[in-house]
C-alpha cells in the first residue's frame, strides 16, 4: 500500500464560484454535510443545555484575551519552560521555514517514516508534501486523515476530516487503497485501518502531532483526542514533535479547564474526550517508554501580523473548535472544500486572507450572509460577522491596509456605484425624486435581473413610496380630524 | 451577546424610519407599522428626509459612503422620542454599527443617542406598547421567518412569534430549522447567487413542508427573496411583512 | 535576526499599542458542591455513557473483583507495575489465577512488538476521578509506563471512591498540579472511539477497545 501513487486533489480559493457551483450540483456532498451539520448543531446544543453557556463563554474569551495580551511574555516564558523540561524549542517564520526544520529534525535521526497525529498546522504549511519530496513518508493516523490522505485528498473540516465521505465511499477507499476486503461495515473499516496504523506507529521513526493548548507556566503541551492516535503518535515513536501556532499559548495550567470544556462541547457536542493528554517533558531517566527526543516548533507564518491590529486580533483567539462551519449555511451546503482553504468556513475567511493574501481569498470575506450563527456558537467569542466585513472594507480599498492584499478588490465600477448610491442617499429631495420615478416606471423593471431572477421573481418598485403614502395618510388624518372637530363645535 | 435592553414605558410620540426597501418596494409595510402604532395612541413622526440606513454600503466593506449616509440620518431625530424601525436589519445597522462607524468622531455621542433609541417594530409592540390584538381573520396556518439580524443582532427571536400568538385563529407552525438564514444577506445575495438560491429554495421547502398557507417576515430583504422565490415557484404560499398581516386581521 | 528574535520583537512592538490584561473570574469552572454521592452517580452516569464500564467493589475485596473481570474477560496476559499497591496487591492476589503476568518495568524498546501483539489487559492505578466529566486521571509513572494504559486492548483502572472530585479544575488546583508537572498527564474519559467514518461511532480504533474501571468503596455500600 502507498499513500503517493497519485496527486493530491487541490482547490483553490481563487476558484470558490467553480467549486461551489460543482459542489452545489453534487448531491452527496450536499447531503453528507447537511446530516453531518443537523447531527453536530443538536449534540452541541443539548450538551451545553446544562451548563451556564454564556458564562463558560466569557470565561474562555477572557482566557485567550489574556494570553494574547501577554503573547510575547508567555512564549518566552513557555520557551523556557519547556527547555528546562527538556523540550527542545523552535520558531519559524513561516510555514516553509517550519517545513524545514522539521525536515532536518527527521533527517538528524535518518528518519524514513513519520507517523502523524492530526495537526491543521501542519496542513497549513503543507508539511506532508515537503517531507515526500524529501524522501520520509509522512502517514496521518487519525482515522479522517488517513482516509482523507489515502483518497488523495485534503481534509474538509479542521475537525472531522472525511465529513465529506459517507460510508460508501469509504468502504471504496478502504478496498481500492489497502487492499481489504470490501465491506461498508464500519466496526470491521475501523478494525482493518487500526491493524494497518499499529504495524505504522511501532515502525515509525518520528512522530508529528499538533498541541491544542500550550502551558507557558509549566511548560506543557495538551493534545484533545477521541482515538488515542494522538497519544500513540507521542509516545512509541523516539522522537516526537509538536507543532504550532505562536497563537495557542495559554498562561497558566489552570486556563485549560475551561478551554477544554468549551472546545470539546463545541466541536463535537461531548462533554469530555476520551483523551486528553498533557506532555510535559521527553522520556526521563529510569522511565520506560515515551520519546526521547521531544521538539516544539512555533509557528508564526502571518499571525505576529494579525497580532499588531485591535480589531484584527480578535481573530487569533480561536481554539479551532470548527462550531463555526458547523453552524455556517454557507458551509453547510457547499462543503469545506469549496473554500479552497486549509481553514475552511467562517473561520477560515477571516484567517487565511492574512495567510494567503486577499487577491487569492477575494470571495471568501464574502461568502457569508452575515447571518451571525458563527458569532453566535463561538466558544471565545470572536465577532466573526465583524471580522468578515472588515476584511470587506480592506477588500475595497477602505480599510487600514493592515493585511497583504489590501484594496485588491476595488474597482472603479462598484465605487462609482456606491459613491452614486451616497449621493442619492445624502440628498433626500433627489431620493423621492428618484422612488417616484421608479414607481412610475415600474412597468419597465427587468423580468431578468441576472442570477437573482433564475430563482426568484424580480421585485417590483411600489406605485406609491412609503414617503408619498405617509403624505396622503397624514393628510387624511388631518382631514378627519378637522372634520370631527367641525361636527363636535 | 445583545446587552439586556430597559424598555421605556409607553411614548406619546415615536419616530418611525421606514428603511429604503420599505420605501421603495413595500411601502404598505411601513404605512401598516404606522397605523398599528397609532392605533396604540401613539403620534408617529416620519421624517421626510430620511432615506437609508447606509447597510447595504456598510456590510460591502464601504465604510465612508455608509458613514455619510448614516450621518444624513442622525440629525432627524432631534427629540428625545423612540424611533422604531420596521426591520431588523437596518435596525441593527442603526442601534449597533452606527455607534461603531462613528467612534472617536465628533459626532460619536450623537450616534450613540440615536442607538441608543432605535427600536425594531415588534420589540416595540411588545416591549413596549404591550400590544393586545384581537383577530378578525379567517383560520389560517403561518410560519414565521425572523430574520438574522432581528434574531442574532438584536437578540429578538420571541416577539414576532409572540404577536402572531395572540391572534386566536392564526396557527403559528414552525418550519424545519427556522432559526437558519433565508440566503437573502444584502449583496451576498448577488456576490454568490447560487449558494443564496441554495439556501432559499431549503428555506421555502421547509416553509412549505410545515403546512404554512402564509408566511410572514419582519424584514423586507427576507421577504423579498422568499416570496421571490415562492412566486418563481408559481407555489401558493403568499408572504408578507408581519405589520402588515397584523394590520389586515386586526382592522 | 533570527526567528524567534524577529517574531518576538514585532509581537513586542505592536503597532496598535500595548494591550491591557482582564481579570478572570473562574467561578464557573468550580464550586459544584455536589457531595459523595452525587459524585459517584454523576462520574458512573458519564463514563457509562462513552463505555466506559464501571465495577464497584471495595477496598479489602477488589482483587477479587479483579480476578473476576479477568476470568469474565478472558485476558490471558495481563501487564501490570510492580511497586504501586495496586500492581503490589494484584500479583498477590493473582499468583495462581490463570493469567499470565507481563512485568512493565523494562524498557519498551525491548518488547514493544510483544506489548502491541500479545499482552491482552494493562493494569493501572489512577491518581483520582473527575465526576463533572466521567474522566480518570493518570500520572504514568516508571513502575506504570505510559503505554500499558494505551496499547493492549482492554484498560483496567483502579479507583478510589473518594478520589473522586468535582471539576478538571478542581483536581488541577486541588492537586497543584501547577507545581509540578510529571512527563506526562492524562485524562482518560472511555476507551478509544471515532465518528470519522458517517458519523458512526466505533470503539477501540487506536487504543483501548474496552475500558473497565474498578471502583474503590471504603466500605461496604455497594
Amino acid at each position: 500500500m502507498s499513500v503517493q501513487s497519485e496527486p493530491v486533489q487541490t482547490f483553490t480559493p481563487r476558484e470558490f464560484h467553480r467549486q461551489a457551483h460543482d459542489a452545489l450540483g453534487n448531491p452527496q456532498i450536499r447531503s453528507n454535510f447537511r446530516k453531518a451539520m443537523d447531527g453536530l448543531m443538536a449534540k452541541r446544543l443539548d450538551v451545553f443545555s446544562d451548563w451556564d453557556l454564556e458564562v463558560l463563554r466569557d470565561l474562555g474569551a477572557n482566557i485567550r484575551r489574556r494570553a494574547l495580551a501577554r503573547l510575547p511574555d508567555l512564549l518566552e516564558t513557555l520557551e523556557a519552560n519547556c527547555q528546562a523540561n527538556g523540550i527542545r524549542v523552535h520558531w519559524a517564520e513561516d510555514g516553509e521555514e517550519a517545513c524545514r526544520i522539521i525536515r532536518e529534525l527527521c533527517e538528524a535521526r535518518g528518519a524514513k517514516a513519520v507517523i502523524k497525529g492530526k495537526s491543521m498546522v501542519s496542513e497549513e504549511m503543507h508539511l506532508n508534501e515537503h517531507l515526500e519530496a524529501a524522501g520520509i513518508e509522512a502517514l496521518e493516523s487519525d482515522l479522517g486523515e488517513y482516509l482523507v490522505q489515502l483518497n488523495r485528498q485534503t481534509p474538509s473540516h479542521i475537525i472531522m476530516p472525511a465529513i465529506h465521505l459517507n460510508t460508501d465511499e469509504i468502504a471504496d477507499i478502504m478496498h481500492d487503497k489497502t487492499g481489504i476486503e470490501r465491506t461498508r461495515d464500519a466496526d470491521a473499516m475501523t478494525a482493518a485501518a487500526r491493524l494497518q496504523l499499529r504495524e505504522r506507529f511501532m515502525n515509525a521513526d518520528v512522530g508529528i502531532s499538533g498541541v491544542n493548548f500550550a502551558v507557558a507556566e509549566t511548560g506543557t503541551l495538551c493534545l484533545v483526542e477521541n482515538e488515542g492516535n494522538g497519544r500513540m503518535t507521542t509516545t512509541v515513536p523516539p522522537v516526537h514533535i509538536a507543532v504550532t501556532g505562536i497563537e495557542k499559548v495559554v498562561e497558566h495550567l489552570r486556563d485549560v479547564p475551561p478551554l477544554y470544556a468549551l472546545l470539546t462541547r463545541s466541536a463535537t457536542g461531548q462533554h469530555v474526550t476520551t483523551y486528553f493528554n498533557m506532555i510535559s517533558s521527553p522520556r526521563k531517566p529510569g522511565e520506560h517508554d515515551g520519546p526521547e527526543e521531544v521538539h516544539l516548533v512555533l509557528v508564526d507564518n502571518g499571525r505576529s501580523r494579525i497580532y499588531q491590529d485591535d480589531e484584527l486580533l480578535d481573530t487569533l483567539r480561536c481554539i479551532r473548535c470548527g462550531a463555526c462551519m458547523n453552524h455556517c449555511p454557507v458551509y453547510t451546503r457547499v462543503g469545506g472544500h469549496t473554500y479552497g482553504t486549509t481553514y475552511p468556513g467562517p473561520i477560515g475567511s477571516i484567517l487565511m486572507p492574512h495567510i494567503m493574501g486577499l487577491e487569492a481569498t477575494k470571495d471568501l470575506p464574502t461568502a457569508s450572509s452575515l447571518c451571525g450563527a458563527c458569532g453566535e456558537v463561538c466558544p471565545v467569542k470572536i465577532p466573526i460577522p465583524d471580522l468578515l466585513v472588515r476584511l470587506r472594507k480592506e477588500s475595497v480599498g477602505e480599510g487600514r491596509g493592515n493585511v497583504p492584499g489590501a484594496g485588491t478588490k476595488r474597482s472603479a465600477k462598484e465605487a462609482v456605484a456606491w459613491r452614486a448610491f451616497q449621493w442619492l442617499a445624502t440628498h433626500p429631495s433627489a431620493w423621492r425624486g428618484g422612488t417616484a420615478i421608479a414607481g412610475r416606471l415600474r412597468g419597465l423593471t427587468p423580468s431578468k435581473l441576472g442570477p437573482w431572477t433564475e430563482y426568484r421573481l424580480a421585485p417590483k418598485p411600489a406605485k406609491v413610496s412609503l414617503h408619498a403614502l405617509v403624505k396622503q395618510h397624514k393628510a387624511k388624518r388631518h382631514q378627519a380630524e378637522k372634520d370631527s372637530e367641525e361636527k363636535q363645535s | 451577546m445583545t446587552p439586556v435592553k430597559c424598555y421605556p414605558s409607553k411614548p406619546e410620540k415615536v419616530y418611525f424610519f421606514g428603511t429604503c426597501l420599505i420605501d421603495m418596494f413595500y411601502p404598505e409595510a411601513g404605512l401598516d407599522g404606522i397605523r398599528l402604532l397609532e392605533r396604540e395612541g401613539i403620534e408617529v413622526i416620519f421624517p421626510e428626509d430620511q432615506t437609508c440606513c447606509g447597510q447595504p454600503a456598510y456590510t460591502s466593506g464601504y465604510h465612508d459612503e455608509a458613514r455619510a449616509v448614516a450621518a444624513a440620518q442622525l440629525g432627524l431625530f432631534p427629540e428625545p422620542w423612540p424611533i422604531v424601525v420596521p426591520s431588523g436589519s437596518c435596525g441593527g445597522m442603526m442601534r449597533t454599527h452606527f455607534p461603531q462607524l462613528f467612534a472617536g468622531s465628533d459626532r460619536e455621542d450623537e450616534a450613540g443617542d440615536v442607538a441608543s433609541r432605535v427600536f425594531e417594530l415588534t420589540e416595540f409592540l411588545v416591549h413596549v406598547c404591550h400590544l393586545t390584538l384581537e383577530d378578525r381573520g379567517q383560520p389560517e396556518r403561518v410560519a414565521m421567518h425572523t430574520s438574522c439580524s432581528a434574531r442574532r443582532e438584536m437578540g429578538l427571536a420571541e416577539t414576532g412569534p409572540a404577536l402572531l400568538g395572540q391572534l386566536g385563529e392564526v396557527e403559528l407552525v414552525e418550519q424545519a430549522r427556522s432559526a437558519e438564514c433565508c440566503g437573502f444577506g444584502g449583496t451576498f445575495a448577488v456576490r454568490h447567487p447560487e449558494v443564496s438560491a441554495a439556501m432559499v429554495d431549503d428555506k421555502t421547502q421547509a416553509i412549505e413542508a410545515a403546512g404554512a398557507e402564509h408566511f410572514v417576515t419582519s424584514d423586507c430583504g427576507c421577504l423579498m427573496n422568499i416570496a421571490g422565490r415562492f412566486e418563481h415557484q408559481k407555489a401558493s404560499v403568499k408572504g408578507e411583512h408581519i405589520a402588515s398581516y397584523l394590520w389586515r386581521r386586526t382592522s | 535576526m533570527s526567528a524567534r528574535d524577529a517574531i518576538l520583537k514585532r509581537l513586542k512592538e505592536r503597532s496598535d499599542g500595548p494591550l491591557s490584561v482582564p481579570e478572570s473570574d473562574f467561578s464557573v469552572v468550580t464550586h459544584r458542591g455536589w457531595i459523595l454521592e452525587e459524585r459517584l452517580e454523576r462520574f458512573e452516569r458519564l463514563i457509562s455513557s462513552v463505555h466506559g464500564e464501571v465495577v464497584h467493589t471495595t477496598s479489602s475485596e477488589w482483587t477479587r473483583a479483579l480476578a473476576q473481570v479477568l476470568q469474565s474477560k478472558k485476558i490471558r496476559r495481563l501487564a501490570l507495575g510492580r511497586d504501586h499497591p495496586v500492581a503490589a496487591e494484584a500479583r498477590e492476589a493473582l499468583v495462581d489465577a490463570e493469567v499470565e503476568l507481563v512485568d512493565v518495568d523494562r524498557d519498551i524498546e525491548s518488547w514493544q512488538r510483544e506489548q502491541f501483539e500479545t499482552v491482552d489487559a494493562g493494569l493501572t492505578s489512577t491518581r483520582g476521578g473527575i465526576a463533572e466529566t466521567g474522566s480518570l486521571w493518570l500520572w504514568p509513572t516508571a513502575d506504570e509506563p505510559r503505554q500499558i494504559s494505551l496499547v493492549p486492548s482492554m484498560h483496567i483502572a483502579v479507583l478510589d471512591a473518594e478520589r473522586i472530585e468535582d471539576t478538571f479544575f478542581d483536581v488541577i488546583e486541588n492537586n497543584a498540579w501547577a507545581g509540578g508537572m510529571p512527563t506526562n498527564a492524562l485524562l482518560i474519559s472511555g476507551p478509544s472511539k471515532t465518528a470519522d467514518i458517517e458519523q458512526t461511532l466505533v470503539y477501540g480504533v487506536h487504543g483501548p477497545r474496552e475500558l473497565v474501571v474498578i471502583l474503590r468503596h471504603t466500605e461496604e455500600v455497594i
